[in-house]
């Protein structure tokens, strides 16, 4: 009730200013943003549903794991060691993202970023290592 | 002001920037050194970590005074591009979380050896949680008071579960960690809409955006444009900031988590749940409601009514479920919850009275409280849980100085006059009673009287301990208590403060005066 009567008042606003200035009519670009997100995932899907072929069979219902046959079902209890693994992952997997947005500014217009940025790196790198070092000796990547 | 302070600094990083954060650097550097000792040191002498941990507040503490004698006269100083603020509340309140991090890491150590859970990542943790804290004093943008206080609260998660071969502590830290990450997530949407009304994460920015925005202003067409189509926006997002902040600070609606963490935890780890997230989170909670929504004090969306009905049942609730409680952590958990009432009071305040009682407040709370779980601690032993309020029976016979102790402690909490506790409420109530007469509101006063007499009601089960260790007949463990030096000095520590606070407060109330004037002024500064 209150949302559509700021968004009355907003429009009005628009048509007669031209749009620009109030915090309100800058959401319009994410509103727009938002429904194209929606849309484009499931327009495929449906529109999917309704162009493909309808044929199925046993073989084609299985589960696809490398082209091997599967043994097993698939809700099967697997070690908590993954969930280890799984950390150790993401944490390097996100070093590397910082990494890499690091790289390329990392020169600079010119130059003068660059003491700060190596300095700042090799801090975070350090601290990560700590951590690393803490899981090896907790002994984390031991498999066996 | 800080952008005239801020305009000579064309370098990235300089280091008055890192000066400022040197106290929180060198205990980053202690935390990670202490996790490289906890996988180095054989098991035995793992509490080497614990003594390494306490040098290193210790070393903090230090650095935190060089930084307040080097600017005495309180200046606020910003760093990183307006991301920190160190003034005296910052100081003030780093301070109050040193003694807590000290105190809690003196406790901890014999806990953790009758637990046989002596670790360093534990006293790791406890230092990477007390930087949490100590940038949530000083931050002064959204961004870097919200990774604060993830630091703080995932830091939390992990050492609630810390005995975690204890079901109790392992659901404790479920409870804690669902309901934190959710109000974690309820804050952050209060801050984005902030954000979004005042398009600046800035505190001191998003104060001054809203004190435009609420401007009433006539447009070319002759129509009240300005302001009030953002209103909804701020009321939206003062309501779900302070959701998200009730939910830290544990006050009434947002309370249930409290009491089975705190019961399931590790009791050291209650003791710094307790006291330093509480202070912390009330930190974060004054920073953003005088400096970002100060403005609004006095304004159609003015949020201290808001704040003050919450105050006033989160003191009911917190009391009278207290009443009934055996667990003494459990009882120590509601209790909390009042107190997280009467800290709202100063808030409500919003005077210099009222930022002097939180403050003194928060100090003597941390220490009385930290001293309360100590007591609770020396009655544990292997296979004995000792958080009974009837395990204290008989006391006075076997330990009279700690009984004695416990006495004072309960006492201070309950707000017997000659002691701490007493003080800090003096100044809440004070502040209330103070705004009321300046602006004629017979509410301020009537909160007042209702905190009074729930305080009444808090004596029957501060005194209950009281009763159970000195009237009972039954003793209900007549091997002497096991104390550690650590512990016992910690105890004498916190019944010091306790005791000089209530005696003799001048200095304490001339100081915090003093670190608390650049708040109170700024809250000023909008009206």
């Amino acid at each position: 009730m209150m949302l559509s009567l700021i968004l009355q008042q907003e429009l009005a606003r628009m048509q007669t200013t031209g749009g620009v200035g109030s915090p309100v009519t800058a959401y319009w670009p994410i509103m727009v943003f938002l429904v194209v997100a929606i849309i484009f995932p499931v327009l495929p899907i449906v529109l999917g549903r309704f162009l493909r072929p309808m044929m199925y069979s046993k073989t084609k219902a299985r589960p696809y794991e490398c082209g091997i046959d599967p043994k097993t079902e698939a809700h099967d209890r697997f070690t908590v060691r993954y969930y280890i693994v799984a950390m150790l992952f993401l944490i390097f997997d996100v070093e590397t993202i910082f990494l890499l947005p690091w790289a390329i500014i990392f020169m600079g217009e010119d130059f003068t970023f660059t003491k700060f940025a190596l300095l700042e790196m090799f801090i975070f790198i350090g601290i990560l290592i700590v951590g690393y070092y803490y899981a090896w000796r907790k002994g984390a990547l031991e498999w066996a | 002001m800080f952008l005239l302070l801020q305009a000579n600094t064309t370098e990235l990083y300089s280091l008055r920037d890192l000066m400022l954060i040197a106290p929180e650097l060198i205990l980053t550097v202690c935390g990670c050194v202490a996790l490289v000792m906890e996988v180095v040191l054989p098991y035995r002498k793992s509490k080497w970590t614990a003594y390494f941990a306490l040098v290193s507040i210790g070393l903090a503490a230090a650095s935190l005074a060089s930084l307040y004698f080097a600017n005495r006269d309180l200046f606020p100083l910003d760093g990183f591009y307006g991301m920190l603020r160190i003034d005296g509340f910052a100081i003030l309140f780093k301070a109050i979380f040193l003694i807590g991090a000290a105190l809690t890491v003196a406790v901890s150590m014999r806990y953790l050896d009758v637990e046989g859970e002596q670790h360093g990542e534990y006293y790791a943790l406890v230092l990477f949680a007390t930087v949490g804290m100590m940038f949530l004093a000083c931050g002064f943008d959204l961004i870097s008071l919200y990774i604060s206080l993830e630091l703080m609260a995932l830091t939390f998660y992990v050492l609630v579960a810390f005995t975690k071969r204890e079901k109790r502590s392992n659901e404790a830290a479920m409870k804690y960690f669902l309901l934190g990450a959710f109000s974690s997530g309820i804050l952050l949407y209060g801050m984005s809409l902030l954000y979004g009304v005042a398009g600046s994460t800035n505190l001191g920015e998003i104060g001054r955006s809203i004190g435009v925005a609420l401007q009433p202003s006539v447009n070319e067409l002759g129509m009240m444009t300005s302001g009030i189509p953002l209103r909804p926006l701020i009321l939206l997002g003062v309501i779900a900031l302070s959701a998200g902040l009730f939910f830290k600070i544990s006050a009434v609606p947002f309370h249930m988590w409290a009491p089975d963490a705190y019961e399931g935890a590790p009791t050291p780890v209650t003791a710094f749940l307790s006291t330093g997230s509480k202070a912390a989170s009330f930190a974060l909670y004054l920073r953003i409601f005088t400096e970002a929504l100060g403005g609004l004090r006095g304004t159609a969306l003015d949020w201290a009514p808001l704040v003050a009905i919450v105050a006033a049942i989160t003191i009911l609730v917190g009391n009278w479920a207290a009443v009934t409680q055996e667990n003494s952590k459990r009882l120590l958990a509601y209790s909390s919850i009042s107190n997280a009432g009467y800290v709202l009071l100063g808030l409500v305040a919003g005077n210099s009275y009222g930022y002097i009682g939180i403050v003194i407040y928060l100090l003597v709370y941390t220490l009385m409280n930290i001293g309360a779980f100590g007591i609770i601690i020396s009655l544990r032993r292997r296979g004995i849980i000792g958080d009974n309020v009837n395990d204290m029976a008989g006391l006075a016979q076997k330990a009279p100085g700690m009984a004695a102790m416990m006495a004072i402690f309960m006492l201070s909490l309950g707000g017997l006059p000659a002691t701490g506790g007493f003080i800090g409420k003096y100044f809440l109530f004070g502040g209330l009673l103070q705004r009321g007469r300046l602006e004629e509101k017979s509410w301020y006063y009537w909160l007042a009287a209702w905190a009074i007499i729930n305080t009444v009601v808090s004596f029957y089960y501060y005194v209950r301990f009281i009763k159970v260790m000195y009237l009972g007949e039954r003793v209900a463990d007549d091997r002497p208590l096991a104390l550690s030096p650590a512990l016992r000095a910690a105890l004498v520590v916190s019944l010091i403060g306790v005791i000089i606070i209530g005696i003799y407060p001048q200095p304490f109330i001339d100081l915090a005066q003093k670190l608390i004037t650049p708040l109170t002024a700024g809250a000023l500064a909008f009206r």
